[in-house]
């Protein structure tokens, strides 16, 4: 039976890692808003560190199984929740994402709706654990569990987002025990699906930000443009980088939006090559300390729930990077622990929450 | 265990979530390679790429050389100014920002759109003009919409401010932008697109000394081009200032005589070279030019019939009329055939069986027995038509080629033309056709095929007034060029140059004193007499085509003629020599009164210089018949054979010193203790009373 879960079993290696870049984090952004209006974020952002801190040990608390309880609940209200942005939300920088709720706060759900769907999904795929792999049926319930709020994301238009969605289907599906051949039919159908897909979902700036990254130099002063300045941010950092508060085209306002999605860029022209690696290493060194609590974990949700953590995690750190570097479009992907913004700030960190609470509570039983 | 569905026992295979971490390495190494190849195998080019983006070359321009006259006052000055520039790579949304743009500045937005079609070529972040010499609330427009139009931006210059009234403007010429053939031609590597270049005159031609070197700033900038801070200045070189050989009481002179009449005066130092006044009219304001110049204004220039742009003291190439005869008087000298020609004028002679009239016979007079001097100073056709006859073509296109006709004077000025002095081979080479002989006769009198322009003409008479030697003209002093640029200079303008064409003494003399009689009442030009000024010169009055051509192309009238003179004074080793084309001004005489305005004021700064007064009236010989101011009555043929007799005493005798020497003779007031005193500056003065009763007042050439 379930003894008391104590702060023995809390995981301080990954806090560390997890605080240590969240410190690079709060200084880069105070060096890529040090010369625009957006000057005070580095204290925000620590005041959403602090809070997303707070909901951690909150929620370390409070065993998971509570919240695969209430999932359904909780996808529901989320489904509810993106409609109503649909409806009256926000209209900012030509997309609905935001719901403005009284006392001033921007409610973005499409982020809380990533934490609700890997519990969900999680809790999915472990009720259908035991019965030697997955139907078809089973697979299509999974993708309309998913593809549900992944459209309405879309429809925002929040193409990024809903990209995230993505690796929470995918992760529970591999580690859910879909066979090979049904894995290979997968791919194959997704790859004929892209093509109407691209005709008729995708918007023209979306389908020109994916084609743009591949000739960044075609359009410099369209989406190209975000690309090359990134690039040449980066590629400025050298070995050694710029030193902090000295990359010109962070200070000069060449790279877009340093502070959110190319902080990454931003980083890699102020500290170089060896501060890009090390913030690399932490995030391998975070992620397979994760990888170790899944393992670790009392039981299957647990485990799911974290790999579904991890493959968000993964994903972002893919494409965002990728992105700063031209290997991937621009998404508008932020990167997490280290883009500033409230919602990523407090998911990384209730997912972390969830995390401490699957491994305090792994002896439990 | 509240959810018996819950499969606590189940697992996740362990080699699943070693793909995992298998794949999460495979993705950092990615990323870590991806970071390698920019970061250290590109680091050197997106340094040098970061560093274009951030320093931005401000070009600091450089004021252009002033001009002044020859005393150092000052012909055209530069002011301040500021002009608006457009780059497009720093727009944000250009299209929908040109309304705003083009109300700001006053502007079309279809005028805007067809600049950045011109400019459509050019890279983006090169800043394309977009209107220049704005104004103080244009500026402060786009100082207020830095943000939202950081396309926009705004560099000071100085521009050319000139004479108004197209005051020289032939002369000083314009500047504009520098066009693409211009660019391609390797005199002009220097400048850039957009650059500012001398486009005409003497901003043409000196313009390697004129433009200076433009600096730079190389200023830190952010995306949106806003300044943070400057790396190094290179400062920028002013352009050199150029003296000029006009004298501006000269050009005012010509200027206000020749009015609005169509045509050009051209006056010339015939010991130099040195021009001392160009005029040309119509005239055109070149501080249109200073400022971008609109499209129609530019057609109306451009297209209009009297041909404004046209410099005609040096490209209007037409028939010299009578002007001519003194060069064909001088090569009939020297040839030995005029000395001893005799011809009897009755209106008009036969020649190769055509009937060519003199000028005379239009009043129902001739001008009878002619020699050489009569013939010139009363400007007989026929005593020319015998004389060309008699030398024949070659031997006139021979002198007129000595005397520089046919070809470029060498003036340091664009675009010179070359006139053209016919000649058989000429006409062979030109036209396949044989040569008639009346053309010869037609030649003779300056007329046919002959062109030539008021340039060549005024150095051509002054030339021969200064017995022989022919200078090459030009506006700016040669020791203004630097030593290194001569050579260019010399290349740049061909012509005939200086050069020296023998003449007899006995010859020269006969020519100007004929010259001198010219103003004389029996001459064809006495009304333009100056009381107390040795002038001498020679009319001309061109027909500009024939009048069968004329009604062949359905002039109702005969056409006009072009009224030429070209004057020298004193009327041996000139001082000054003057050409004025008054087209369609009719009568040779006519022109010859604007010559005696230019050569009037010349002689006047002369002697107020030299604090030498001018003589009172009274001090004139007694018997001298009349006043400068009084009409004088237009001399028919036999006054003036009566007034010759007079003119003889008028003019000093060919065989006194005085007259010989051809200047430096005048009265000399008695010095107190009784020896002569010679005043600077009064060496015009040449009255009968004068050369005849003041021996000792000579001095030699």
């Amino acid at each position: 039976m379930r003894k008391l879960i104590s702060f023995r079993d809390f995981d301080w290696v990954l806090l560390g890692f997890v605080l240590l870049l969240s410190v690079v984090s709060v200084l880069e952004i105070y060096s890529a808003t040090l010369h625009t209006k957006f000057v005070h974020f580095d204290q925000k952002q620590m005041f959403w560190l602090l809070g997303g801190l707070v909901c951690m040990f909150i929620l370390s608390f409070i065993n998971y199984h509570l919240l695969l309880d209430i999932a359904l609940w909780a996808y529901g209200f989320c489904i509810l929740a993106l409609v109503a942005v649909l409806a009256v939300g926000q209209k900012v920088l030509g997309g609905r994402r935001w719901i403005r709720l009284p006392g001033g706060i921007h409610f973005q759900p499409s982020e809380w709706v990533k934490l609700v769907l890997i519990i969900a999904v999680a809790r999915y795929f472990s009720h259908l654990a035991g019965r030697g792999g997955l139907t078809w049926s089973d697979i299509f319930k999974s993708m309309a569990m998913v593809g549900l709020p992944m459209l309405l994301v879309l429809k925002q238009p929040d193409l990024g987002t809903a990209l995230t969605y993505a690796p929470i289907l995918l992760c529970g599906l591999f580690l859910g025990g879909i066979s090979i051949r049904k894995a290979v039919i997968l791919v194959l159908a997704a790859g004929i699906a892209i093509i109407p897909i691209w005709h008729k979902v995708l918007k023209p700036y979306q389908k020109q930000r994916i084609t743009s990254f591949l000739q960044p130099d075609t359009d410099p002063r369209g989406s190209g443009y975000q690309i090359r300045q990134s690039l040449i941010a980066v590629g400025d950092g050298g070995i050694w980088g710029r030193g902090a508060t000295k990359g010109t085209q962070t200070q000069g306002d060449f790279l877009p939006i340093p502070y959110t999605d190319f902080i990454f860029a931003a980083y890699s022209e102020e500290h170089g090559f060896v501060g890009a690696a090390l913030v690399l290493l932490l995030y391998f060194l975070i992620l397979m300390r994760l990888i170790q609590n899944a393992q670790s974990a009392a039981d299957l949700p647990g485990t799911l729930i974290v790999m579904g953590v991890v493959a968000v995690l993964i994903f972002q750190i893919a494409v965002n990077v990728g992105m700063v570097i031209g290997l991937m479009p621009v998404t508008g992907i932020p990167l997490p622990l280290m883009s500033y913004g409230g919602s990523s700030v407090l998911f990384t960190f209730l997912a972390l929450g969830i995390v401490m609470n699957i491994r305090m509570s792994r002896f439990v039983n | 265990m509240t959810n018996p569905a819950r499969h606590s026992e189940e697992k996740v295979p362990a080699i699943k979530l070693a793909v995992f971490q298998y794949l999460i390495a495979l993705v950092l190494v990615i990323l870590i390679s991806g970071l390698w190849r920019l970061q250290v195998l590109g680091a050197q080019n997106y340094r040098a790429l970061a560093q274009a983006n951030r320093v931005r070359k401000v070009p600091i321009l450089a004021p252009r050389g002033k001009i002044y006259d020859r005393e150092g006052r000052l012909i055209v000055d530069n002011y301040p100014s500021v002009t608006c520039f457009l780059v497009p790579e720093q727009a944000r949304y250009l299209q929908a920002d040109l309304p705003l743009i083009a109300s700001g500045l006053h502007m079309d937005v279809e005028q805007i759109q067809s600049t950045l079609r011109h400019y459509r070529h050019t890279p983006n972040y090169q800043p394309i003009p977009l209107k220049s010499d704005i104004t103080p609330d244009e500026l402060a427009f786009i100082a207020a919409h830095g943000n939202e139009l950081p396309e926009l931006e705004t560099i000071d210059e100085q521009r050319r401010l000139y004479p108004s009234n197209g005051f020289a403007a032939h002369l000083i010429g314009y500047v504009g932008e520098v066009s693409e053939e211009m660019l391609d031609d390797p005199r002009y590597a220097f400048y850039q697109p957009g650059d500012v270049v001398g486009r005409s005159g003497v901003e043409e031609a000196y313009d390697p000394i004129l433009r200076g070197q433009d600096g730079s700033r190389d200023i830190v900038v952010d995306s949106h081009g806003r300044e943070l801070g400057v790396l190094g200045t290179e400062v920028p070189t002013p352009g050199t200032s150029l003296k000029l050989t006009i004298d501006l009481d000269i050009q005012e002179a010509a200027e206000k005589a020749l009015g609005q009449r169509n045509g050009a005066i051209v006056a010339i130092d015939p010991r130099t070279g040195e021009v001392l006044a160009m005029v040309s009219r119509p005239t055109f304001d070149p501080n249109d030019f200073a400022i971008r110049i609109h499209r129609d204004e530019w057609n109306k220039l451009i297209n209009d019939p009297e041909h404004p742009l046209l410099n005609k003291a040096i490209q209007a190439q037409l028939a010299p009329g009578s002007t001519f005869k003194i060069i064909e008087a001088v090569a009939g000298l020297q040839e030995g055939i005029a000395q001893n020609l005799i011809v009897d004028c009755h209106g008009g002679e036969n020649f190769y069986g055509r009937f060519f009239k003199c000028w005379i016979s239009a009043r129902h007079q001739s001008h009878g027995i002619t020699n050489i001097t009569k013939g010139i100073f009363q400007s007989c056709d026929v005593y020319f038509y015998t004389l060309a006859e008699k030398l024949g073509i070659d031997k006139i296109a021979e002198w007129a080629h000595k005397f520089g006709l046919g070809e470029k004077t060498g003036i340091d000025l664009p675009d010179e033309v070359a006139g053209i002095m016919p000649s058989p081979e000429w006409k062979m080479r030109n036209y396949h056709q044989k040569w008639f002989a009346g053309e010869t006769i037609s030649v003779g009198i300056g007329q046919g095929a002959i062109a030539a322009t008021p340039i060549q003409l005024v150095r051509a008479i002054a030339g021969i007034a200064s017995d022989g030697a022919l200078k090459r003209p030009h506006v700016v002093f040669p020791d203004e060029v630097p030593a290194s640029l001569r050579e260019y200079y010399q290349e740049q303008f061909p012509g005939s140059g200086n050069k020296t064409v023998p003449i007899s003494y006995a010859n020269w003399v006969t020519v100007t004193d004929a010259m001198s009689q010219v103003l004389s009442f029996a001459g064809t030009a006495g009304f333009a007499h100056l009381n107390g000024v040795d002038v001498a010169g020679k009319t001309g009055s061109a027909q500009t085509m024939s009048n069968a051509l004329a009604q062949k192309l359905g002039h109702a009238h005969t056409m006009d003629d072009n009224a030429w003179f070209v004057g020298v004074s004193p009327r041996r080793n000139p001082e000054i020599a003057v050409c004025i084309l008054w087209e369609k001004g009719a009568e040779g005489y006519l022109s010859a009164r604007l010559a005696a305005q230019v050569i009037e004021a010349y002689v006047d700064k002369q002697r107020r210089l030299g604090n030498n007064l001018r003589p009172p009236v009274q001090k004139r010989a007694v018997g001298t018949p009349h006043t400068p101011n009084a009409p004088a009555p237009r001399t028919t043929a036999a006054r003036a054979q009566k007034t010759m007799e007079m003119a003889g005493v008028w003019n000093a005798p060919a065989d006194s010193p005085a007259a010989i020497a051809g200047q430096r003779a005048f009265p000399l007031p008695p010095a107190p203790d009784g020896q002569p005193q010679v005043l600077r500056g009064a060496r015009f003065l040449l009255t009968p009373s004068a050369a005849s009763t003041t021996p000792h007042a000579v001095q030699q050439r």
